[in-house]
């Protein structure tokens, strides 16, 4: 009973709020999968961009603020699909893959240098700080980012599932996701469709770098990055071939380690990363074309 | 096994590279020495992720977790007895008691490292495509917290220091050539084409009986000899080393060099671990001081990593598959038309 007794509602409430970030994550990385059939490593440093320009924008109002961020984001997520994905779009998995490894440096490596100007490491984001104070709910605290980053995810998630169901444009990225070839034949032009999933995955990025920075202030140039690891590795655990199994997986990772965190005891919490790991394998093995991706199984192509 | 003559230029072509850069690592002056023993160190861990990754055609982030325990078994077991009661009070009796020579540590760390890929390849082996990446880099997480957090089996999150540096130009050239005549008879075998009709295609390969489960996890295990073999070179030639020098940089970084040097043969992995390393060291040189290349070069302070990722970024846009098209080395006039 101990192990149920350490889940209280304290940690149930952490627990969906990161799962609510992870979830939002997951969507910016699927929807790009989707559409160009790559994993890009390097979102986390659109986030990560995203939180500098909170930093450097500290003194402007608010609104200001939020508003270059997703700017900056969403110019350098169409600015890599232009100059990287674009000419990569006919190559194989690995290449792109490891591409996006190096766009991840490139990009650390800037923001490290622009980030050293002023002779010290980090930035600290401190206008958005306030939504980081707890409010008493029942007893128990919560803090005011979790009730933001859930009421987020769950309007972006909606109005994401709205536009991808009820608009023209929407159609044709689920049509390109499941065949891009065919649906290329059918009229779906595809640097519309690109774009379309670029911007989206952007402006979620763009959020995510809001909601980040609120709980962590002080932006560094690997800002994001342990983030984006474990969520890549949801969103293949739930399974990267569908948006919802894909954005279920990256909840499903955020809210497991908040509460295998709690269910150790104290003295094995450094041992977080094994146990997660370890039950990301076993997932892995049982269900290998998802968690989630119920009715389907993963069948070799025929000769 | 016998080898045609064009079989042999295969082989010759990245080893005689290799004695090369072995060769200029001597007459270079002694700050220079360590970028060419550095490469060479490169290219056996590069070779050993080829042998698993280029050949089977399955993506792995783990291999990197056999470079780890090599360098860390490597490393705990070199450290003279009476150094470690003072600076490994935690690790087992066992293991603070005893400490074995330079040879030895290295076929420790080979043989950890085959031991240990083959039992996390049993299951995983199974897996294919994404999954298989992903659960390859489960591992390498769970090898790096274990390391990192279990103090008795090594320095914990500290550094391990008072390593012998015993990785000077001549164990670095040959434990490179090592790596290159394992994976070129591996490669050569009955095993290795097997294998790599696998990777060509999976369903034929499996209709004319090749158990693929069975070639991946041998692949594997070799592969991961060759990196455990690999991570005692590394943590003899840097002489101290700490977890976090053996874990996602490394990963990312040797991986780079295998797609640039050409994924699928093991000259590309030679090839691209030697370039790769080479303008790495290039760039550092030029970032302390001018470099003379025909003209002056010098470096914005802290523009080194940009210029790395941007060139390697360049080069897989520009050259998809690899610096070598993922071919063999070959001499044009010894083949027959």
């Amino acid at each position: 009973m101990s192990v149920l007794a350490s889940i209280d509602l304290q940690t149930l409430g952490d627990a969906f709020g990161l799962g609510a970030i992870y979830a939002l994550m997951a969507v910016g990385i699927g929807l790009v999968f989707g559409v160009l059939r790559l994993v890009n490593f390097a979102y986390g440093q659109l986030i990560m961009a995203g939180a500098y320009t909170l930093a450097y924008t500290s003194g402007w109002p608010v609104a200001a603020s939020i508003v270059s961020c997703f700017a900056v984001v969403v110019a350098l997520s169409l600015a890599m699909d232009r100059v990287v994905f674009r000419p990569l779009r006919s190559s194989s998995p690995a290449v792109m893959l490891v591409t996006t490894f190096a766009i991840a440096f490139l990009l650390q490596a800037v923001a490290l240098i622009i980030d050293l100007r002023d002779g010290q490491l980090g930035e600290v984001a401190s206008s958005i700080a306030p939504l980081n104070q707890a409010v008493s709910v029942g007893g128990v605290d919560v803090r005011k980012v979790t009730f933001v980053a859930v009421g987020v995810a769950l309007g972006a998630l909606i109005a994401l599932a709205l536009v991808l169901t009820r608009t023209t444009i929407g159609l044709h990225t689920r049509a390109a996701a499941s065949d891009f070839r065919t649906a290329r034949l059918l009229g779906v032009r595809a640097n519309r469709v690109i774009a379309f999933a670029v911007v989206v995955s952007g402006l979620l990025a763009g959020a995510v770098a809001v909601l980040l920075t609120v709980q962590n202030p002080f932006v560094q140039p690997d800002f994001a990055l342990e983030d984006t690891i474990i969520v890549l590795v949801g969103v293949v655990v739930g399974g990267i071939d569908r948006l919802w199994t894909a954005t279920l997986g990256g909840f499903a990772i955020g809210f497991v380690s908040v509460l295998v965190n709690a269910a150790l005891p104290t003295d094995q919490t450094v041992f977080l990363p094994s146990v997660v790991y370890a039950l990301v394998i076993v997932v892995l093995l049982l269900r290998p074309a998802g968690l989630f991706a119920w009715g389907r199984r993963a069948a070799m192509e025929r000769v | 096994m016998r080898f045609s003559l064009g079989a042999l230029v295969e082989l010759l072509g990245p080893a005689l590279l290799v004695i090369v850069v072995g060769l200029l690592a001597t007459t270079a002056s002694a700050s220079n020495e360590v970028y060419f023993l550095n490469a060479l160190v490169s290219v056996a861990i590069v070779v050993a992720i080829y042998v698993f990754v280029g050949i089977s055609g399955v993506l792995s982030f783990g291999q990197i977790s056999f470079v780890a325990v090599g360098a860390f078994a490597a490393g705990v077991m070199t450290v003279p007895v009476e150094s470690k009661k003072g600076v490994l009070t935690t690790i087992f009796p066992i293991l603070r008691d005893h400490s074995v020579g330079n040879v030895p540590s290295l076929l420790l760390a080979a043989a950890l490292g085959g031991v240990f890929a083959f039992v996390v390849g049993m299951p995983l082996m199974r897996l294919s495509g994404l999954a298989a990446g992903i659960a390859t880099f489960a591992v390498l997480e769970i090898t790096h917290n274990v390391l990192r957090e279990w103090t008795k089996i090594g320095p914990g999150a500290t550094t391990l220091a008072l390593v012998p540096e015993t990785t000077g130009a001549l164990q670095a050239t040959l434990g490179a050539l090592v790596a290159i005549v394992v994976a070129f008879l591996y490669q050569r075998s009955r095993r290795g084409r097997l294998l790599r009709a696998s990777r060509e295609d999976p369903a034929v390969a499996r209709s004319v009986g090749v158990n693929i489960h069975l070639e991946r996890l041998l692949a594997f295990t070799v592969s991961g000899a060759l990196a455990g073999f690999a991570g005692a070179l590394y943590v003899h030639l840097l002489g101290s080393i700490t977890t976090e020098q053996v874990y996602l940089e490394l990963t990312f970084l040797t991986l780079a060099m295998l797609v640039i040097g050409g994924l699928t043969s093991l000259w590309g992995a030679v090839v691209g671990a030697l370039a790769v390393s080479g303008l790495d060291s290039f760039l550092s040189r030029a970032e302390q001081s001018d470099v003379h290349v025909i003209f002056t070069f010098t470096l914005w302070q802290g523009t080194r990593l940009v210029f790395l990722a941007a060139i390697m970024a360049l080069v897989l846009i520009l050259r998809p598959s690899g610096l070598t098209g993922g071919r063999e080395f070959r001499l044009r006039w010894l083949r027959r038309r």
